[in-house]
């Protein structure tokens, strides 16, 4: 064995990046149904951002002599009962919709994944606080749980993500403690102690973001959760306030017209509805799919 | 054993306690004025006062709740003043009925989704894999209630096939002689046939459409454990011993991949009880579900505190049962 | 079909086992009615607090009152009859008598018996309208209506003789006889089982102590109530139906579906589209009357915030757009209340001389409040389906005029509360009063005594005096003036702008005959007829 510089012998040099993107990669291709999932994600956010600028209508306009006409060339969607355009009211929901399940799942990671971590890291008391709330939230029916933080707290946007963030916290509190337990004494968090890390410190720099890949499955099926229990607020009377374009209240309210035959009113933005949390779920299973090989299904 | 289920409920009562101080607060703190509504619109000042002081509300928050658990300690779950029924009678008849109702299509959902999870499970990749997984994850991604309003429209208003959503039984049947308040159940008990069938009929559709939405998990669930085990070295090695595969997949894989199925299964039943809430707005399916929502829309505390506790009380119970049972099928778990 | 026609003749079949032996053989599916509802009644007592208001249906037909209204035929073929309120026929009573001065009026009753076979006595009556003037809330409030204030007044000379001495003259007195409160218990039953209390309020709440046509056979509150025929009936015609079943089925779509495949005999409470709906399709019949002394209208208040200057109220008023509300949010369920020419009448509800005029609207807008405002405008969650469009089409009117209004769509029990402080500076309501005199309207909602009702917080003397001259006139020409007079004043001032007078909407099948529309707008058995 002569002595060589490593530099003779350039060796392929992992990147971490280079790595998921690769794995990622192969797992889409031998997953058509995620690869179509991650489509119509980038699809709706692109609605979310640019659908109001680029909707035919005023999403608020009425005019009630033009209402629950059927889908038509001028109305691709047909018009609702106060005359407004469906199509319009439907682009313009996504942003409301989008924005309600991403705040709901950014405030219950933040919330929740930190005590569930803090719990699982610390233990003691602070896992013992953290387990008697999870549980006594859990006790509850969660729908109803959900029914009760709105109508006590009045029917605004930010009281339907508050509900939504406390009905889930519980789930995501056992997931990152479960997690925050197993990476407790992982070889990189006692090197971190050793360079003289405080314990605060190594759980906000070094664990949190390592349950993150872990905890975006069960975010991106909260998505989709968050969007239903909208609908289902607003269903009993509880959602967003009126003439506020939303999926869920569309719904709602078209509902009372399918017997009568104008099924349009309910069906898009259903259908807008349904796609939306069929894409948050696919899209959960096949980040699982890509984040842990191990649990794949 | 015992010292598990004892050991549970332990752990249990503070949950307990949780959630009655929890609930007592909330049904405070929502906005409604019970007494002014209740009063009805030409209600005068004296009148909405005399309503008040009835429902004891105007009394300090502390002395509310020292009334509240007194009440309670003696099993008096207080009056709805919406029905002008005491909230316990209610309950017992009630929560037959979502049960009822809940288990129905629980049952129906595990009859399509088990054998479809072990289907994908052993067709894993194919076009059937994907079909299943898409069917599945469409079941749970419409609003129950648009699911079950659409069910109503095309098969009963449309096609016909469906009874008429009148409730739990049609209008010119009457209810078996009431034993667990289970109408399947109780026409069998006292040999009634046609009220059985009345019952079955009228439990289809909504069932179908509570169905439709527990199907995703139990799916998701089935596959994935069927696969574990399928992949497991016990299975390998009844493969290499020359059993057939039926007897390998039956007999072997599906048994040992039923445990984590079991405890899914009551994990969806319980959030299947508290979620037909919506479904039973739809049918006129006089639960526990719709008692509860309509108590809340009008304040009226009762019957949304005893319905808390209760379901509270039902879930701990349940998860106990479930433990247990996990402990029954399988010695590893024994240990507790 | 199939299917259901065998349950059906299975069931029939089965039927009379199941029931315990009875004289008659057991009612079949042409003697029996199912009415599908909203919510049924929470209580058997229309007397009780807080009682809903489907139990004033159980009063009507399971009660007496002395006198009922006399039935009216209703125009067009086969639709049943409403009622004249100025005209009583007995019921109880077999005849009655004003004294010369006027200041009582005695009764002779008829021979009946309750249901548990007791005659009906004076007594009897006297201890109804006793608890009725004493038990408090509504029960007592609309006896006070009719200026029935104490139990002093009624007097029970024999068995079959009763009297009420009158505390004023009051004409609403005899009418307010006519309502479902003052029905006739039978006192004995109840004090039998009264526990102590002197009103028996628990047991009445879950039992009938009536004389009425029907009985109830079974009280399942949040399922159903099931009403069985009185066959020993005296006040009344034998009604032709022997069963009736009210189902609750919470969901409006469900109820349409039901109504219009012909499982269901009758139904009411439906949304005003489905009502147009079917009443285009022919196919059911859809009976809609327009209900007495009754209003869709768009409070300002007139007491605190922008809307004290009138000025901005007149601006409001002629900026509604009155059709397309009509037609969004009532579908043509309703009588218009705008557009009058001519001064006013004495017909109540009446339209206002206010029309959609925006130029005029902008005018007193850039008068008032040049700069533009912002508001908010409160109505009824349990309203919805009629209050959200009203209240979106005229936000969308104001918002040109320079007016930003929020909407707040109040859940039902918080909606009360929400008036009762008063601070709203808009509201959407509807309000209905059982006696049909435009002065009683007005005492409720106008004058200055600021009852619950009075949402806009009116204030105004000139106008309390009118009502009062009204209320107590001596003779037709004083009342016709006064009348004229407090409406051409809320006219000018309008505090409470009218849009439409609602139409109370039963639809049912073209077998059913016999409706008949009482001030309580509850379903009255007694004369429906099948088949």
């Amino acid at each position: 064995m002569t002595d060589m510089p490593a530099e003779a012998f350039p060796l392929p040099r992992p990147s971490a990046t280079g790595n998921l993107l690769r794995h990622a990669r192969h797992v889409l291709a031998g997953n058509p149904v995620t690869a179509f999932s991650f489509l119509l994600l980038l699809f709706l956010v692109g609605c979310a951002l640019l659908g109001p600028s680029l909707v035919p209508y005023d999403p608020q306009a009425s005019n009630s002599m033009r209402a629950l006409q059927p889908p038509s060339a001028q109305h691709l969607f047909g018009t609702d009962q106060l005359g407004r355009d469906i199509l319009s009211r439907v682009v313009a929901a996504t942003r409301l919709d989008l924005g309600i399940a991403f705040f709901s799942v950014a405030l219950v990671f933040a919330v929740g994944g930190l005590a569930g971590v803090a719990a699982g890291f610390f233990g003691g008391w602070t896992d013992r606080i953290v387990g008697r709330l999870a549980d006594t939230i859990m006790a509850f029916p969660l729908f109803v749980l959900a029914m009760g933080v709105v109508a006590a707290l009045g029917n605004t946007v930010t009281n339907i993500v508050l509900a939504t963030a406390i009905v889930n916290f519980p789930l995501y509190a056992r997931i990152a403690r479960g997690e925050a337990l197993v990476r407790r004494e992982a070889g990189y968090v006692q090197a971190a102690r050793l360079c003289g890390n405080g314990e605060m410190r190594i759980l906000l720099t070094t664990i949190l973001p390592n349950i993150l890949p872990i905890m975006a499955v069960q975010m991106s099926l909260t998505m989709g959760y968050a969007i239903l229990n909208a609908a289902g607020l607003s269903f009993i009377g509880l959602g967003v306030r009126p003439p506020t374009p939303e999926w869920g209240i569309m719904v709602a309210e078209g509902a009372s017209f399918i017997v009568s035959g104008e099924w349009w009113v309910a069906l898009f933005p259903g259908l807008a509805l349904m796609l939306a949390v069929f894409c948050f779920n696919l899209l959960g299973d096949g980040l699982r799919d890509i984040v842990d090989p191990q649990r794949r299904t | 054993m015992l010292r598990i289920a004892l050991s549970r409920l332990g752990t249990a009562v503070p949950s307990l306690v949780g959630v009655v101080i929890v609930t007592f607060l909330l049904t405070r703190v929502l906005p409604g004025d019970t007494a002014s509504y209740f009063a009805g619109p030409v209600a005068s000042p004296e009148a909405i006062a005399q309503i008040k002081a009835q429902l004891g509300l105007d009394q300090t928050l502390p002395v509310q709740f020292g009334r509240y658990v007194s009440d309670l300690a003696r099993g008096d779950l207080g009056t709805s003043l919406g029905t002008g029924q005491p909230v316990l009678r209610e309950i017992a008849t009630r929560l037959p009925a979502s049960a009822e109702l809940t288990l129905c299509g629980l049952l129906l959902a595990v009859l399509v989704a088990v054998p479809m999870g072990i289907l994908a499970a052993l067709r894993q990749g194919s076009w059937v894999d994907h079909l299943c997984r898409v069917l599945t994850t469409a079941g749970v991604s419409l609003p129950v209630f648009f699911t079950g309003l659409l069910a109503v429209y095309v098969f009963y208003f449309l096609l016909g096939w469906a009874p008429s959503p009148l409730g739990r039984l049609d209008a010119f049947s009457s209810a078996p002689p009431a034993v667990t308040n289970f109408y399947l159940i109780d026409s069998l008990l006292a040999g009634d046939s046609e009220t059985f069938l009345a019952a079955l009929s009228q439990l289809a559709l909504p069932a179908l459409t509570l169905a439709l939405f527990a199907l995703a998990p139990l799916a998701r669930i089935t596959r994935a454990s069927m696969l574990a085990a399928l992949d497991s070295d016990f299975i390998r090695t009844a493969r290499a011993s020359g059993l057939a595969g039926r007897t390998v997949v039956v007999t072997y894989a599906f048994r040992n991949a039923m445990l984590p199925v079991v405890t899914t299964l009551g994990m969806v039943f319980s959030f299947l009880l508290g979620a037909n809430v919506l479904v039973e707005k739809v049918f006129a399916w006089p639960g526990i579900g719709s008692y509860a929502v309509e108590a809340l829309i009008a304040s009226d505390f009762a019957p949304v505190q005893g319905f808390v506790l209760t379901m509270a009380i039902l879930y701990i119970a349940l998860n106990l049962a479930i433990d247990l049972l996990y402990g029954l099928i399988d010695p590893r778990a024994k240990a507790g | 079909m199939r299917r259901r026609t065998l349950l059906a003749s299975a069931t029939a079949l089965a039927a009379p086992a199941l029931r315990p032996a009875a004289a008659q053989p057991a009612p079949g599916r042409a003697e029996t009615l199912l009415l599908v509802q909203e919510y049924g009644p929470n209580s058997l007592d229309m007397q009780g607090l807080g009682s809903s208001q489907p139990v004033n249906g159980v009063a009507l037909n399971c009660y007496d009152r002395l006198v009922r209204y006399k039935r009216v035929p209703l125009p067009g073929e086969g639709n049943g009859s409403t009622f004249d309120i100025t005209s009583l026929e007995p019921e109880l009573a077999e005849s009655w008598q004003e004294a010369s001065d006027g200041m009582s009026c005695t009764f002779r009753l008829r021979e009946a018996a309750f249901h548990s076979g007791r005659p009906v006595t004076a007594k009897d009556v006297k201890w109804s309208l006793d608890r009725a003037v004493s038990i408090g809330g509504f029960a007592t409030t609309q006896m006070n209506a009719g200026s029935m204030e104490k139990p002093e007044q009624f007097v029970a000379l024999d068995d079959r003789t009763f009297r009420v001495d009158y505390i004023r003259k009051d004409k609403l007195t005899l009418p307010n006889l006519g309502v479902t409160i003052p029905f006739v218990f039978d006192s004995e039953l109840a004090i039998r089982n009264s526990g102590g209390d002197p009103w028996a309020k628990e047991w009445l709440k879950n039992n009938v102590a009536g004389s009425g046509a029907f009985r109830v056979e079974a009280f399942r509150p949040g399922t159903e109530t099931i009403y069985a025929r009185n066959d020993d009936w005296k006040s009344g015609p034998m009604p032709k139906l022997r069963r009736v079943i009210a189902r609750d089925i919470p969901s409006p779509s469900t109820r349409r579906a039901l109504i219009e495949r012909g499982d269901a005999d009758i139904s009411y409470g439906l949304p005003p589209k489905d009502f147009k709906d079917l009443a285009e399709a022919r196919r059911v019949k859809v009976v809609g009357v327009p209900v007495p002394n009754a209003i869709w209208y768009v409070a300002l208040n007139a007491a605190t915030g922008p809307f004290t200057d009138v000025r901005l109220r007149q601006a409001v008023a002629w900026a509604l757009p009155y059709e397309a509300i009509m037609q969004a949010s009532l579908f043509g369920r309703g009588v218009p209340m705008w557009g009058a020419t001519g001064g006013p009448t004495t017909a109540w509800p009446q339209p206002f001389p206010y029309s959609t005029n925006v130029a005029r609207a902008r005018e007193l807008v850039q008068q008032a409040a040049p700069g533009g405002l912002t508001t908010s405008l409160l109505f009824d969650a349990g309203s919805a389906t009629v209050a959200e469009p009203m209240a979106v089409l005229v936000k969308e009117a104001l918002a040109p005029l320079g007016i930003t209004v929020e909407l707040n769509k109040i859940p039902g029990a918080n909606f009360r509360g929400e008036l009762n402080k008063k601070t709203a500076p808009m509201a959407i309501n509807r309000f209905g009063g059982w006696l049909d005199w435009p002065d009683y309207f007005f005492f409720w909602n106008y004058h200055g005594n600021n009852s619950i009702f009075n949402i806009a917080s009116y204030q105004n003397p000139a106008m309390d005096k009118l009502i009062d001259a009204a209320r107590f006139a001596p003779d037709a020409g004083s009342y016709a003036e006064a009348v004229k007079g407090f409406i051409g004043l809320a006219e000018q001032d309008v505090p409470m702008i009218p849009i439409a007078q609602p139409l109370h909407d039963v639809a049912m099948q073209r077998s059913i005959g016999g409706y008949q529309f009482w001030p309580s707008r509850e379903p009255d058995f007694r004369f429906l007829t099948k088949g």
